[in-house]
């Protein structure tokens, strides 16, 4: 989400997948979308039936380049430079939408002069890189002058040689054709059938959107993989269009929802930031000053934060008490899921919560997961069946190969059963920031029971031991106004929930308990402008607000939708808005780029912002409106800067502050790859996080030991780590046995026929898996050496009717600098004919292929054990760029 | 067309069995993406059990063909051909030499529903039935188990269902959601196709939308597209049109289906003959020696 958070404001995906039918090509890449979100892809396919051309860069030929009119295979790990070669091309040869770039982007701003770029040092790192603690000191990233994020100074010629144009097209001057064949494998004459297509499809009349899922985010560079496909797009003028935009299409069905209202351990519902126990966030009024952005959407920080104090703590939360600042836990470090994974595995855990989710399948590296299971003291899984995370200490194959021993593990697992999403009442916020509201079907068998329920037993249990006590440790807990009305079941009601979510206006008078609404339904907000800092409000997530208001209708549950996008069908953050920035869907005076692309328009005669969707914009601030001399909030921006969650109003080519890893992308190699950094000087994003151990160790570069690149990927047949697909019968007997793809020349050349045992092979683990060959994977051309791709599903494990090695076996745990996310879809990786050595055996073989012997840092970029890890405990995600 | 919502003919209600309006499948690989959602719906309805967890090492195609508990299959045709105009990686470029083609086809395979049905005419029991909507339908509750109509489709449809499977013993197949219809609902697989491959409603419809497919895809390159609907066979046309890239061979259907029947009145003829020849032979015997 920093890759789209930073480019534009908001970490959401920019447009609704209904309007992929609008688009006049669809790059789709980082994704199988018509795999893993076949519904949706229904859109594409109507793009294609209204004549879009569908372009797929994949490293397999999968069901999407199936149905696409472009399959451009490329080496996985590779797309910064595929991207930065398009990004190159549309400068170089003067493709971008001149009036665009030049008025909603940061491309006329002017650096700092002692800015340097990657270009400029001659080597791989920008100005402010601090060798010794492995980070950036993003300082000298941003504008020159004063005020400089908010009034930056601008050369609208964007001819002078400090402004972000000339420093961004310089560059990528050296992502050339030949240079985006020598990195990815892909054939110049393909590349420019590539660009030809999205150039002139872009524009005033034409527009082109890009579709990305988790093959560009569980990268060790994904974030900037996410910000070379928005440099792209703004330099095309396609960001706030119609047709156009950038589609983050989630993994699950509410994985924007759990960004949205955090499961996430550094922010808060909205992307507020988690308080830290740094020494200038000790009191609410230093976190506000810190968070607080003087100019644009953010000036608003203190409202929402104060209104959701006030949602945490009702009456408690006084002007006086901070709003209960103090009660809020403070983060002292990095708390991300690997790190408490190697916390579990030194036995500095005693016990875990699990829910949705299957971690000794579904994690990275998962044969040190299952390890670190048996060092807990008690686990609470709670799922649909008895899935691996709960039956790992009598059935795993650690147990078979003799690693743990059941009668030496002291883990007590509690497994609960839980209600299907049939069974229970909620809501889902999917890929497109749509929130639609679920109801319950049926009751739940047996002692099943929802998520919220237990989360709603479990705090009111915790809040009565809490006030039992004395102890002033508890008196978080003990200031909680927790006040969820119950069902007949002592189910929580759901509709509670979201009209706290909402927010409403607080008079001394609660309504009855009973009532869903706190404070009476007139009482509840119509939007996140209603908020106040002064305690009057409450409010659970301000990006939220709106979907429950002051008419008691609940607007996630409604189902008439009035037009295309789907205004009257649910609710989509933030206030409705379908295509978000869609400012830009008009040109600087207010008018549209075109009839064909019109989406919101100036309204001269009302005085008003109009058109087909919600306005993304104040609504009546003209198009010709300056600050002048306004200084703080919205009023600062001037009415032609669509981009209102940024200081400047403007979309970010350059990122003047908010990453980790550079203000621009830059090529890097894949963690583990058979080959060297043709572009820069230096293989691996210096700033990565490698959790260096033993038993996660990477392989050097181009290591003849595992000479294959490894990339993973979703069937449609199966639901990641299979706890709920792999247990029923119609799907599990779709994809019923692990495999692995590989070319016909790499068959040929292992001896390998179709249907046959193979293991897969590297230094984490050793897998088995029946081999897949076609000629869906091909070997890729790099000036006469052949690199063979092979590809594997994941969703398999020892538990249920399917049983299957877990490809998560072989991933390194690895943190990419903004968001601590793994790298899955590109390593390295050796295939040897044969089926696996099972039990006691299956150690030796893996030595033999993968001595387990040598330093731990067997890659020379990787920093020695115990060395800093790199910036990220410097600041938070900046999933707004709110970060510091 | 793709995107209609509530108002795509797989969406909307219909009151086709009270009309009694011929209805029909027209399915079309060129939208098709493999998910196999139509082979997973239909046998949630249709409380179809699964039949093994066998994975065949044929393309993604772990289902394998039609049976007793397949009553929708999706193929996964790999071929080393273009598909219309598609560009498939460094291939397919138009360079000299360096043409080497290759296309991943979906099609997801039904019951013909025959204009004449050869399990029909072969069930001694009256089991299979012709419905309002032109649907053949098996009524599992009067089928005796023969296997007369598993010999007798010239598709391969139709099969008994093996031990130890839920009913074992009896013939089974599509019923076209013959259920659903009666109550104004879509069949499973249609309602449930995120691309609309599978379009169902009226015969004719369906029929001039087949047409019009073909002859929009032809005009954008797709030279080899056409309609499977053998009508000039003694199938007499069928109720699930297909469109297809290519030879009908390759998709497991016969070019010219033809039912067992057309063979009784030549079989008849020649057991005819047989019996006269034998007559006169006898006859010829007892003149001989009287």
């Amino acid at each position: 989400m920093p890759g789209l958070g930073t480019s534009f404001g908001r970490g959401g995906a920019t447009t609704a997948q209904q309007d992929l039918a609008n688009a006049d090509c669809i790059l789709i890449e980082g994704s199988s979308m018509a795999e893993a979100h076949p519904v949706g892809f229904r859109w594409v396919m109507k793009a294609k039936e209204k004549g879009a051309t569908i372009i797929h860069v994949d490293p397999r030929f999968s069901r999407t380049s199936a149905l696409a009119d472009i399959w451009v295979p490329i080496r996985a790990g590779t797309d910064i430079a595929f991207l930065g070669g398009l990004v190159r091309h549309v400068l170089t040869e003067e493709k971008f939408f001149r009036e665009y770039v030049v008025h909603y982007t940061n491309a006329s701003c002017i650096l700092r002069e002692d800015f340097r770029d990657t270009e400029d040092n001659g080597d791989a790192y920008f100005s402010g890189w601090n060798e010794a603690e492995r980070f950036y000191d993003p300082k000298t990233w941003a504008y020159e002058g004063e005020d400089n994020l908010s009034f930056p100074r601008r050369d609208l010629s964007l001819q002078h040689p400090r402004c972000v144009f000339q420093k961004l097209k310089r560059h990528f001057s050296r992502y050339t054709p030949q240079m985006v064949a020598k990195v990815c494998g892909i054939p110049p004459e393909l590349f420019l059938q590539v660009a030809d297509h999205l150039t002139s499809c872009s524009g005033p009349e034409k527009t082109a959107a890009i579709c990305y899922a988790v093959g560009w985010t569980q990268h060790s560079k994904g974030v900037q993989i996410i910000r070379t496909a928005a440099i792209l797009q703004l330099l095309l003028g396609n960001i706030g269009r119609p047709g156009g935009g950038i589609l983050a299409l989630r993994g699950h069905a509410s994985i924007q929802g759990s960004t949205d209202i955090p499961t996430l351990y550094d922010i808060l519902p909205g992307y507020l930031n988690m308080p830290s126990a740094s020494k200038d966030e000790h009191s609410l009024g230093d976190h506000l000053k810190k968070n607080t952005k003087p100019t644009g959407l953010w000036a608003n920080y203190p409202k929402y934060y104060i209104s959701l104090l006030k949602a945490y703590y009702g009456a408690r939360a006084t002007k006086e008490n901070d709003y209960g600042y103090d009660w809020m836990p403070k983060i002292t470090g990095d708390h991300s899921f690997f790190e408490f994974l190697y916390d579990m595995l030194d036995g500095k855990m005693e016990g875990m919560l699990v829910m949705g989710q299957n971690p000794a399948v579904g994690a990275q590296n998962a044969r040190l997961e299952r390890k670190a299971l048996a060092r807990l003291q008690w686990l609470v899984v709670r799922d649909l069946v008895e899935v691996e995370t709960a039956s790992f200490w009598y059935d795993s194959p650690e147990i078979e190969r003799g690693e743990l021993k059941t009668e030496e593990i002291e883990t007590e697992v509690f497994l609960f059963p839980v209600a299907g999403h049939a069974e229970k009442e909620g809501s889902f916020t999917q890929t497109q920031r749509l929130v639609q509201w679920r109801e319950k079907a049926v009751d739940p068998p047996g002692e099943s029971r929802s998520e919220s329920w237990f989360m709603h037993q479990l705090a009111k249990r915790l809040i009565a031991k809490a006030h039992a006590s004395n102890d002033p440790l508890d008196e978080p807990l003990r200031a909680l106004d927790w006040w969820y009305p119950e069902d007949e079941h002592g189910e929580p009601k759901m509709e509670a929930v979201l009209a706290e979510i909402n927010g409403w206006k607080i008079s001394s008078e609660p309504a009855p308990n009973e009532s869903i609404f706190r404070y009476g339904v007139e009482a509840q907000l119509d939007g996140f402008n209603d908020l106040k800092d002064d305690g009057s409000t409450a409010c659970g997530c301000w990006i939220y607000s709106g979907i429950f208001p002051s008419d008691g209708k609940n607007k996630a549950l409604a189902r008439e939708s009035r037009d295309y996008l789907g205004h009257g069908w649910g609710f989509a953050w933030p206030a409705d808005r379908r295509i978000i920035y869609n400012r830009a869907s008009a040109a600087p005076d207010g008018s549209p780029w075109s009839e064909r692309k019109k989406l919101v328009w100036w309204d001269a005669p009302n005085e008003s912002w109009t058109g087909y969707d919600v306005p993304d914009f104040q609504k009546d601030k003209p198009p010709n409106y300056q600050p002048n001399g306004h200084r703080e909030g919205l009023a600062a921006q001037p009415g032609d800067a669509p981009f209102i969650l940024h200081e400047d109003g403007l979309a970010w080519l350059h990122v003047p502050k908010g990453l980790q890893d550079g203000p621009m992308p830059t090529h890097f190699e894949a963690l583990e790859s058979p080959m060297h950094n043709a572009l820069y000087p230096r293989d691996t994003n210096p700033v990565v996080d490698w959790f260096t151990r033993a038993t996660n160790r990477f392989a050097p570069p181009n290591d003849p030991r595992f000479p294959y690149i490894l990339t993973t990927y979703r069937l449609t047949e199966h639901h990641t780590a299979g706890g709920m697909s792999r247990f029923l019968p119609h799907l599990a007997e779709l994809q019923p046995e692990m495999f692995v793809e590989l070319s016909r020349e790499l068959a040929t050349e292992l001896g390998i026929k179709n249907g046959d045992d193979v293991c897969v092979v590297n230094l984490r683990a050793a897998i088995g898996a029946r081999a897949l060959v076609s000629r869906r994977l091909r070997p890729l051309h790099f000036d006469g050496r052949i690199i063979h791709q092979v590809a594997m599903p994941f969703h398999w494990g020892s538990a249920g009717p399917l049983r299957g090695d877990v490809a998560n076996d072989l991933m390194a745990i690895s943190g990419e600098p903004n968001v601590t996310i793994m790298e899955t879809k590109a390593l390295v990786c050796n295939i040897v004919p044969g089926k696996l050595p099972r039990g006691p055996a299956y150690l030796p073989f893996l030595n033999k292929y993968a001595s387990q012997a040598g330093p731990e840092n067997l890659h020379p970029e990787q920093p020695a054990p115990g060395a800093p890890e790199g910036g990220k405990h410097q600041s938070g995600h900046g999933q707004h760029g709110t970060s510091e | 067309m793709i995107g209609e919502g509530i108002q795509s003919t797989n969406q909307r209600r219909h009151s086709f069995v009270e009309d009694r309006v011929e209805v029909g499948f027209f399915t079309d690989p060129t939208v098709c993406i493999g998910c196999k959602a139509c082979e997973v719906a239909c046998k949630e309805w249709n409380d179809v059990p699964d039949d093994g967890y066998t994975w065949t090492g044929n393309s993604y195609d772990n289902t394998g063909h039609l049976g007793a508990s397949t009553w929708r299959h999706v193929l996964f045709v790999e071929q080393d051909q273009q598909k219309g105009k598609q560009v498939v990686g460094t291939h397919s470029l138009g360079k000299d030499g360096d043409d080497d083609p290759f296309r991943w086809i979906f099609l997801s395979d039904v019951c013909k529903h025959c204009e004449n049905a050869g399990c029909l005419e072969a069930c001694p029991t009256g089991s299979i039935v012709r419905t309002e909507v032109g649907s053949v339908l098996v009524q599992n509750d009067v089928c005796n188990g023969c296997g007369y109509c598993v010999v007798s489709c010239p598709f391969g449809v139709i099969d008994r269902r093996p031990e130890p499977l839920p009913d074992a013993g009896g013939a089974f197949k599509c019923t076209f959601c013959y259920d659903r219809q009666k109550s104004g609902l879509t069949p499973a697989c249609a309602k449930v196709c995120p691309t609309e491959s599978i379009v169902f409603g009226r015969l004719d419809d369906v029929r001039a939308l087949a047409r019009k497919r073909v002859e929009t895809l032809r005009a954008s390159g797709y030279d080899d597209a056409q309609i499977y609907d053998p009508t000039e066979t003694s199938v007499g046309g069928i109720h699930a049109l297909f469109l297809l890239l290519g030879e009908a061979e390759a998709y497991g259907l016969p070019p010219k289906p033809e039912i067992p029947t057309i063979y009784l009145k030549s079989s008849w003829s020649a057991a005819a003959v047989a019996a006269l020849g034998a007559v006169l032979a006898v006859g010829a015997a007892f003149a001989f020696f009287a």
